[in-house]
């Protein structure tokens, strides 16, 4: 069996040589089902690490997974919560309505992501490229779940076209592919996405027509005290105190709250986190900075909130709980620690982390409209990556010349 | 003596088939080949002094550079010249000496590096085909006569995958040794500096006199002598230092002791389908074909002269190159892997610890030259780092040398390193990138616009 599609997949790479599309895609699925049977050229090495960037790119996708189940299950819980209907409904069919909910906005992102990838793969002549698995996955990880299809196809192309494809491709990029998605999203409709507004689905989606839920029909439940809002928006225009009254500290860690899908959970980031450093995917460097970043301008804040009158509900929320409200964490884990957007050398790794900290704390907690900060401070530093690596070559390079200069003398 | 270096960063390539301190005498080596391109910064095509046909004695010089004409490069052995092989544009790639039954050598003169001049040293050096051993940096060329170096640096002990130990292959050596550090004392501006290992002491360099000695602890590269020079005196922008083969330096003391071009040695012979990996005696430039024979536990395989990092593909009847010491036999790895990617159906070497491998640390493991994956864009950041000992940004000296940024190839300290230590950066990397290739055309731009 193996032998057999080995051979007709040869075949049909020989077939359509001509055709490069066609050519791109048998490449690109086979290369799916079998590591090529590629040999060194016999000038370099000629054995080689076993690890290659396809690998490298789906252990991100499994630290991912975790936030991805986690994310179905709390999309049925928060709908039927909603309607105040949580203990009427098991386990399974509050996953299943997340399932059937994320299910299509996974199926567009990745339909449109790959079919731009395997055109301009096809066009340039080169097999497809492994990065799109992670954008794939994270594009719906960190929209709303009843976005509507339309839009998350139309930021998905906008994203892979203007920011990956039209630098170069894989590796080329300066910017991070899912936040450019999600960017695109915020100032085209901002009315669809927000911080602050939650999302909940009122409509039915496939699982009810499959097997005859009507259990939410119009008037059957009321929706009961429900305010709508998250931690974040709670936390920004009444404090502290009025989140707490809403969710238990424990509800934000575990995730029982409204946000977007993928970060609400901060134990199923931390694992994927750890796995992601455990492996050395992810660069420590990049976690650990933020994460001071954030917490360090977390305590002036907490220091100076006396100070400022309208701020200071916000200002004054211990500094210590701003990771666990919003989606610190996850973009601590998977999206600052993108390597090809983040600053690359080891140094300017510390640097890039702990600016996007402070930056991503002074955006979520100074801003007067929109409570979160992380989307736009990785954004922000994205486009200062390379000049931090700048600074830190050019400090190698004075040294070297420091050096010369001492043995001339 | 000179101080301690612990050096944290490397990887010790851990393969199968590693040499036993045994020596094989069945191997018979018919064949011995002096090939040009083994030499950086030659023309293609040498002068030759000897055509098919004519009988040699070990010493003979073989032929010259056009443009170094004082340069010769000697017949490692008596015989005769059974072939000069040629490649595209007519580029000579092998001169190849039939070697006789008994080896007669040229009869040279003996010279007394302490007492005799400067120039008398170098014309000898010149005349008896040893200078081609003098490998000078930046670029790692022949080295050049007019300018002496600053420096000369050995590096005493291999780390390299397989490399043989130089306890085993150097014993008994000791006085050549000191006879070949003697006259390098006499070329260079400053010292002698010699390596030592901080895990494995040799005998017989330990005892040198007359050199500057350091000892360096840490995983590989830390024997390369490019990331020794990093560490002891690093080449500033102007700087001439030449290194020079712990081997070799043997040669030039036999040369100016005995006043014979004796390179025999012993090589190594190892990889995972070798059936008894040991050590041979021969000469420089021995063949390939016949050390191997009924010796290989399968016939799909490929010869690599030299180690798994920097060794060159050579065909079964090629020869070693001038400066490798080790024939690494690996069975070619052109089969599919269903899912291999993500569920390896064999263990392998890797840095990275998605691989269980990292449980076991001193695990060997049987390697073939499958790619484990395809050529892309450069995407993970940091596994170079993690590879290179030194205070150089190993990606983004590779991404200036695309650019041909001369300023900035200049600045991140092109000029302190050779192919072989990158070797690891392109073992390790995730896209798959030619490493070695990228840099070699760097420094021979670099070379061009100097």
């Amino acid at each position: 069996m193996i032998q057999f599609l080995q051979n007709k997949m040869e075949q049909m790479l020989e077939a359509t040589k001509d055709k490069p599309l066609m050519h791109t895609l048998v490449d690109g699925f086979g290369s799916i089902l079998f590591a090529p049977k590629h040999v060194t050229s016999g000038d370099g090495t000629h054995i080689k690490d076993g690890m290659d960037l396809k690998r490298t790119m789906i252990f991100v996708v499994i630290a991912m997974s975790f936030c991805l189940l986690f994310g179905m299950y709390n999309i049925g819980y928060q709908h039927y919560h909603a309607f105040g209907m949580e203990n009427q409904v098991g386990f399974f069919t509050k996953f299943m309505f997340g399932f059937f909910q994320m299910l299509p906005m996974i199926i567009v992102a990745n339909l449109v992501g790959l079919a731009i990838e395997f055109y301009f793969a096809a066009k340039k002549g080169h097999s497809i490229e492994e990065g799109f698995l992670v954008s794939g996955q994270l594009i719906p990880l960190i929209m709303p779940p009843d976005l509507p299809l339309w839009m998350v196809a139309l930021a998905t192309a906008f994203a892979v076209i203007i920011a990956k494809e039209a630098f170069g491709g894989t590796g080329m990029n300066f910017l991070n592919i899912a936040l450019t998605a999600r960017v695109f999203v915020f100032f085209a409709y901002p009315t669809d996405i927000s911080g602050d507004i939650v999302w909940v689905t009122y409509d039915y989606n496939i699982l009810h027509q499959l097997f005859g839920m009507d259990l939410v029909a119009a008037g059957t439940a009321t929706v009961d005290g429900w305010t709508g809002a998250t931690p974040l928006a709670l936390a920004a225009k009444q404090g502290w105190a009025e989140v707490v009254s809403k969710y238990s500290i424990s509800d934000m860690f575990f995730g029982w709250i409204p946000g977007s899908i993928g970060e609400t959970n901060k134990v199923a980031v931390l694992i994927g986190a750890a796995f992601l450093l455990f492996t050395g995917i992810a660069s420590w460097r990049i976690m650990l900075s933020m994460l001071i970043g954030a917490l360090v301008t977390g305590l002036l804040f907490n220091l100076a909130a006396s100070s400022f009158e309208g701020l200071s509900p916000f200002l004054a929320v211990p500094f210590y709980y701003h990771l666990i409200i919003g989606s610190f964490l996850f973009a601590m884990a998977f999206m600052a620690t993108d390597p090809v957007t983040a600053s690359q050398t080891m140094t300017g790794k510390l640097i890039y982390g702990f600016l996007i900290g402070v930056v991503g704390m002074i955006v979520r907690v100074m801003n007067p409209a929109y409570p979160e900060g992380w989307m736009l401070a990785i954004l922000f530093m994205n486009v200062f990556a390379p000049l931090i690596d700048h600074y830190v070559l050019s400090a190698n390079i004075k040294r070297r010349l420091a050096r010369s200069a001492k043995a001339a003398a | 003596m000179g101080r301690t270096i612990n050096l944290k960063k490397g990887y010790n390539l851990k393969i199968v088939g590693e040499p036993e301190q045994t020596l094989n005498t069945d191997v018979k080596v018919r064949t011995y080949a002096v090939k040009p391109t083994d030499f950086n910064g030659l023309s293609p095509i040498p002068k030759m002094l000897v055509q098919v046909g004519d009988e040699v004695k070990a010493g003979t010089p073989l032929f010259f550079d056009k443009k170094l004409p004082e340069i010769m490069f000697c017949s490692p052995v008596s015989g005769e010249v059974a072939e000069i092989k040629r490649g595209a544009k007519r580029a000579i790639i092998e001169v190849v000496i039939l070697a006789d039954k008994k080896n007669t050598y040229l009869k040279l003169d003996t010279i007394n590096p302490d007492n005799a001049s400067r120039e008398a040293i170098i014309e000898h050096l010149l005349k008896t085909g040893l200078w081609p051993f003098l490998r000078q940096r930046p670029f790692n060329v022949v080295a050049g006569i007019d300018e002496a170096p600053k420096a000369i640096f050995i590096s005493g002990f291999n780390t390299g995958p397989l490399a043989p130990d130089l306890n085993f292959t150097l014993k008994g050596e000791a006085a050549a040794f000191q006879t070949g550090v003697n006259v390098l004392k006499r070329l260079s501006k400053g010292k002698v500096h010699l390596s030592l290992d901080g895990a494995n002491t040799c005998d017989t360099l330990s005892n040198v006199k007359g050199v500057e000695q350091h000892t360096f602890k840490g995983k590989h590269p830390a024997g390369n002598v490019g990331i020794q020079i990093h560490h002891i005196d690093p080449i500033n922008k102007g700087d001439i230092v030449w290194t020079v083969d712990p081997q070799d330096v043997i040669t030039i003391g036999r040369v100016f002791k005995d006043g014979e071009f004796n390179t025999e040695r012993l090589y190594a012979i190892g990889g995972p389908v070798v059936k008894k990996p040991s050590y041979f005696k021969a000469f420089q430039g021995a063949a390939i074909e016949g050390i191997a024979k009924n010796n290989l536990s399968t016939d799909h395989v490929r010869y690599i002269s030299g180690d798994v990092l920097t060794g060159r593909k050579v065909d079964i009847k090629g020869h070693f190159g001038a400066f490798d010491k080790i024939l690494t036999v690996l069975e070619e790895g052109d089969k599919y892997e269903l899912f291999g990617w993500l569920l390896p159906s064999y263990p392998r070497p890797s840095i990275s610890r998605s691989f269980l491998s990292f449980l076991k640390p001193n695990k060997q493991f049987n390697v073939n030259t499958n790619s484990h994956g395809e050529h892309r864009g450069m995407v993970v950041t940091g596994a170079f780092e993690q590879v290179t000992p030194m205070d150089i940004y190993p990606m983004q000296l590779l991404k200036a040398i695309m650019a041909r940024d001369f300023d900035l190839m200049e600045g991140l300290g092109i000029y302190e390193v050779v192919e072989e230590d990158f070797a690891l950066c392109e073992f390790v990397c995730p896209s798959k990138t030619d490493v070695q290739e990228i840099l070699r055309e760097g420094l021979d731009y670099m070379r061009e616009q100097a």
